[in-house]
């Protein structure tokens, strides 16, 4: 790849998803982009530059797809998930104690490490849980990722970055090298199918989000849009976990950060539950 | 500075696996097998041990029971680094008290997210892409 190839790229993927690559990401193009120099038969990057100055929008889109598949692994960042233990989800068998159910909602669930976390987690203390429901959804854009979501089968470089050993031997079967995570932990979690930029209120309402490192990709009126339409779909008092790069503050104020955590915020105004009994929601609005 | 034992019969290994753990900020001390390893510990108690389990002498899984009785023996996080990559394996390994389990082939972001996980270093800063 050529400097000038490298510019092309980084000016396109910017102005087609945001994504911002410092000067020295080469190795991230070529790596990324190495399964559609398979399909589209050329033989480097260079060549597929070519074929995009060409005018081929269809391959665009697929490069710019292929550049802003996030990367996954379990546990990533681990904050996120101490957060999730330690301060959202005591929270929220506080306020849901009455109702006994919680709905969490993996936004970018790609390959299925960030909901099986969710759902390891939730499986470690399930102590604390002893009749409740717990819903957990993850969607992705992509159909194909979902499958290997479903599937919930990692090779032994998945399982080693960032799955602590103990979990490893305590929820996954080994079938020569590859590890498959166990049926009940699996049955934890729904897929879907789902584009962000497009109506997601048929899903309902959730007590959790988390929405990682997708946001950066949007421009600024479609961050902001969809913040809204986020906060539209969580309940008062619920959570937001963003990427520690993301941030709501400059954009809405559909959310405020949840004080000294970082990529953790709640929904600002009171708003009152799509989904309370209708008696309850007479009653508080007769107060 | 913290010290890594690193012990291994592969001087290669021994060689890839210190480049990345001073690359890590660990002081360097090699071993080839269980008993020159457990000689080290004598000498002085290292904070973390990288270990093979195959080995000539005493092999890492002997060199583990023997670590956890000697007098503050219990101190250093031991993440084992082996080709055995069987659950068998990695369950008889946590259960005689290693911290965590490597399997072999291993890079440079294995080790630094294992060593992250037993609390030897600090997380990374969280990357973007």
């Amino acid at each position: 790849m050529t400097p000038q190839d490298y510019e092309y790229l980084r000016r396109l993927l910017k102005d087609h998803s945001g994504l911002d690559l410092s000067a020295d990401k080469q190795y991230l193009i070529e790596s990324r982009l190495l399964p559609l120099l398979r399909e589209f038969d050329v033989p480097g990057i260079s060549e597929l530059v070519r074929k995009m100055k060409a005018g081929s929008p269809s391959l665009i889109a697929q490069v710019v797809e292929a550049m802003t598949t996030n990367e996954t692994f379990f546990f990533r960042d681990k904050v996120p998930f101490d957060n999730f233990r330690d301060v959202i989800m005591p929270e929220v068998l506080k306020a849901r104690g009455a109702r006994k159910s919680i709905r969490i909602w993996c936004a970018a669930g790609s390959t299925g490490q960030e909901p099986y976390s969710l759902a390891l987690c939730l499986k470690e203390m399930s102590a604390s849980l002893a009749g409740w429901r717990v819903e957990i959804i993850a969607t992705d854009l992509s159909r194909e990722v979902l499958e290997k979501s479903k599937a919930g089968i990692y090779n032994q470089f998945e399982v080693q970055r960032g799955l602590p050993s103990q979990l490893l031997v305590k929820y996954f079967k080994q079938t020569g090298e590859l590890w498959q995570i166990s049926p009940d932990i699996r049955a934890m979690v729904q897929h879907r199918q789902l584009n962000l930029l497009h109506d997601f209120s048929q899903l309902g309402v959730f007590d959790v989000i988390f929405c990682r490192n997708v946001l950066i990709y949007f421009d600024q009126d479609t961050k902001i849009n969809t913040f809204g339409r986020l906060a539209d779909a969580m309940e008062s008092g619920g959570f937001l976990v963003l990427g520690a790069a993301e941030t709501v503050v400059g954009l809405t104020n559909a959310f405020k950060p949840f004080p000294n955590k970082r990529g953790l915020y709640q929904p600002s105004a009171v708003r009152v539950s799509a989904e309370l009994p209708r008696e309850k929601f007479t009653a508080m609005a007769g107060r | 500075m913290r010290t890594c034992l690193v012990v291994d019969d592969s001087s290669v290994i021994r060689k890839i696996a210190r480049r990345i753990l001073e690359g890590l900020d660990f002081q360097i001390i090699e071993a080839e097998d269980g008993l020159q390893a457990l000689e080290a510990c004598k000498r002085a108690m290292p904070e973390a041990v990288l270990l093979d389990w195959n080995m000539p002498v005493m092999d890492g899984y002997e060199f583990l029971g023997n670590l956890r009785r000697m007098p503050g023996g219990d101190m250093p996080k031991v993440v084992f680094c082996t080709t055995e990559n069987g659950i068998d394996h990695i369950s008889r390994a946590l259960h005689a008290g290693a911290n965590e389990y490597i399997m072999k082939p291993f890079d440079k972001e294995i080790v630094a997210t294992k060593f992250q996980e037993v609390g030897l270093i600090a997380p990374a800063e969280p990357s973007l892409v």
